[in-house]
């Protein structure tokens, strides 16, 4: 094979598992929005949604990781290995790869604390893991910018289902967190619903007695 | 070593997985909420119990030493 | 041991009594001599820093650090929140962390039968606030606060209590005063030291305690008013003299709200072990022992039993926060437990699912119970649902519930019989038992 080609065979190989780390970081945050609302695969028990997410998410990160790989090794661009995580240093591109980097780094954050969750704070978890919904639109204005593939033909549908199916997605959970009951509610909605009809607000029980 | 397992009732939003991951010891209230044993982990149930905590979306579940 | 009682005072639930608005008018008073009452003053009217100087002395501060925790030890005070936990080992468990402690007195007595601690800290804040100070020399802390409901004017009150200390130079650790919501779960400790550190006044998860990590993550000594106040006299006059009240396993004096039936309250100081009849005009159908997440007890045991916990606790009751009611005959105990419940259901904080899931749903049914022809199969699911809240929220707040429930259902059972037969034995619909009206329930009122 000539230098040209082998790097031809490098480059599109970087641009197809971009475009699947596309598709499989999609399928990770609807995953994710489903755990957190308890929402259910047909014929699924719960865990297997969240061990999807889990697998779908390390699989991604595989990916991923081949993307940025063969990006590197591509000997036709030059793009050094420190521009994979520290963003805008690359030679080329520094600007849409520099998001890469950024969503990349982002990424990483959510894998490791994940990796460790049950030793670090619950609530440190859960703030890092909100910054999935800031990765995600990072990746795709990075696969929309460094390369050309995904602004023409099947590829563009395939980025915008992705995006609707992201937004719509996440615009349905932020909904639900505002509609959920506040706390200081929920009590006084289960008497609501559990109270013998016609019961007074300030009641006083004491039944009419039998004649006597 | 003996371990107990203990949840966090404020965290615990009634995901169920600890139940579906550990039904020899964890069972749902009438409400999806998780009743758990008073005593100590059976050793063979170690390796269940701590799926089970890693599993849980609320990170609600532990595996703690029995006092 | 013979019982003694104070001159009660009229609660301050009712809002009558006397003129609370410093500086004490008529006689200087006596000194203490060693009597009865200790905690409440003599005489009329509350007991301002000139008053309490003359009566007791300044406080010893300077011996606190040293002997204080073992001289309560000797004592065998308890705390007089409700736990009744021996007041020497919180006082140890904090001072043992060796990290900069926190102080709180706790004044915060959601319990709407309970009027003892704003009495205390009307008419001898000066006793709490010395206790304050002593707990704090004790354990060695430098952070001290003391938690009341909003009300204007015993803040106002209470302020110019610390800041004529201040004044006078009497106290070595500042005092800040802090703002409890009117919530039950208010006084709960976790939930006093989330506001303390300027947060809503919910229950935490334990572990960790706020002996351990509470306010600010510092160790934390939580202690109703009513305990402080008795330290403050312990450090004074000692061990021997504390046990000179009491019985030797419940020693000391307390401080109890009573509700008597024709609708009187008042809040008295009595030695434990008195009589239940020498506090309450009995005979009642039944007595309510401890509060709301206290016990009832049937009217002619009531007549038999002292106020001491190695009396009640076999009936599944407890002293707990003083409160003694006697239900007037023409009363339906179904009825004022259904509505004690419900209020109870509804405040709780809603973090747990078990909690309130439960309550209401119990609330629920009890509220039928004591209505004309209720279901008999729904008393299962009372007792089921009783079973599935014990013990599964992060805080007590179902576990006193359910202690209410149970009583109620087994002296009400004679009751809970006709009511299914249609008929009841009370013939007054006026609520007995009091509680707040309804208040809005929005995250702000948990601040």
């Amino acid at each position: 094979m000539t230098a040209i080609t082998q790097s031809t065979a490098l480059w599109y190989a970087s641009r197809a598992t971009g475009v699947v780390s596309l598709l499989l970081l999609t399928l990770v945050v609807i995953l994710g929005i489903a755990v957190n609302r308890q929402g259910r695969l047909p014929g699924l028990p719960a865990f297997a949604v969240t061990g999807l997410h889990r697998s779908v998410s390390l699989l991604s990160v595989l990916f991923i990781a081949a993307h940025v790989a063969t990006a590197v090794m591509d000997p036709y661009v030059s793009i050094r290995a420190a521009a994979v995580v520290i963003p805008f240093v690359s030679a080329y591109q520094p600007f849409w790869l520099g998001l890469g980097a950024v969503a990349l780094d982002l990424i990483a954050a959510l894998i490791l604390t994940s990796l460790a969750r049950a030793r670090m704070p619950r609530r440190a978890w859960r703030g890092i893991h909100w910054l999935a919904y800031a990765a995600w639109p990072v990746a795709l204005i990075h696969g929309v910018g460094a390369s050309p593939d995904l602004r023409s033909g099947g590829l563009r549908l395939l980025a915008i289902g992705c995006a609707m199916a992201v937004g719509g997605a996440g615009l349905w959970r932020l909904t639900q967190r505002a509609r959920e009951m506040p706390r200081a509610e929920r009590a006084a909605a289960v008497l609501a619903v559990n109270e013998p009809p016609g019961s007074p607000a300030r009641p006083s029980f004491v039944p009419d007695r039998e004649a006597r | 070593m003996e371990r107990q397992l203990r949840v966090n009732p404020i965290a615990c939003s009634g995901h169920g997985l600890c139940a579906e991951l550990l039904p020899e010891l964890i069972t749902l209230d009438e409400w999806g909420y998780p009743i758990l044993p008073g005593g100590p982990v059976p050793r063979r149930l170690h390796r269940h119990a701590r799926r089970a905590v890693a599993d849980c979306p609320a990170l609600a579940l532990a595996l703690t030493d029995a006092a | 041991m013979t019982s003694s009682m104070t001159r009660p005072l009229p609660s301050l639930a009712r809002h009558s009594g006397w003129d609370r608005d410093e500086p004490l008018a008529g006689p200087a008073e006596t000194r203490y001599l060693g009597g009865m009452p200790r905690l409440l003053p003599p005489g009329p009217g509350p007991s301002g820093l000139r008053t309490h100087l003359a009566r007791f002395g300044a406080p010893p501060l300077d011996w606190a650090g040293r002997g204080l925790v073992a001289e309560v030890q000797a004592a065998g005070l308890t705390g007089r929140g409700g736990a009744a936990f021996p007041t020497y080992r919180k006082l140890a468990a904090v001072a043992g962390y060796r990290r900069p402690a926190v102080v709180i007195g706790n004044g915060a007595e959601g319990e709407p039968a309970s009027s003892k601690d704003k009495t205390l800290l009307w008419a001898a804040p000066h006793l709490v606030l010395d206790g304050l100070q002593l707990a704090a020399c004790a354990i060695g802390s430098g952070t001290a606060g003391l938690y009341v409901h909003r009300d204007q004017r015993l803040h106002q009150w209470l302020a110019a209590s610390i800041a004529e200390r201040a004044t006078a130079g009497l106290d070595l650790v500042p005092v800040e005063l802090i703002a409890a919501p009117a919530r039950f779960l208010a006084g709960e400790e976790s939930a006093l030291a989330s506001r303390a550190a300027g947060g809503p006044a919910l229950p935490r998860f334990k572990p960790p305690r706020a002996s351990e990590r509470g306010v600010a993550d510092r160790p934390t000594l939580v202690q109703n008013v009513e305990t402080l106040a008795q330290l403050a006299l312990i450090a004074r006059y000692g061990a021997a003299w504390f046990r000179s009240a009491g019985t030797t396993d419940e020693p000391g004096s307390m401080l109890a709200t009573l509700h008597q039936a024709d609708g009187q309250v008042m809040v008295v100081e009595t030695e434990l072990g008195t009589p239940i009849r020498d506090l309450l005009r009995l005979p009642a159908p039944a007595v309510l022992v401890g509060g709301y997440h206290g016990a009832w007890i049937p009217g002619e045991l009531a007549g038999r039993l002292p106020l001491a916990n190695a009396a009640l606790r076999p009936l599944g009751a407890a002293v707990g926060a003083g409160v003694l009611a006697a239900l007037p005959a023409d009363r339906c105990g179904l009825a004022e437990t259904a509505r004690v419940v419900r209020y109870l259901a509804l405040e709780s904080a809603g973090q747990c699912g078990p909690c309130f899931n439960g309550l209401p749903r119990i609330a629920g049914a009890l509220a039928e119970l004591a209505s004309p022809w209720p279901r008999p199969e729904i008393i299962a699911d009372v007792r089921r649902w009783c079973g599935l809240v014990e013990g599964r929220g992060a805080c007590r707040h179902p576990d006193g519930t359910v202690r209410l429930v149970r009583s109620a259902l087994e002296v009400f059972a004679a009751e809970l019989d006709q009511h299914i037969l249609g008929r009841c034995a009370g013939s007054s619909n006026r609520p007995f038992l009091p509680l707040p009206p309804d208040l809005a329930l929005d995250e702000a009122d948990w601040r």
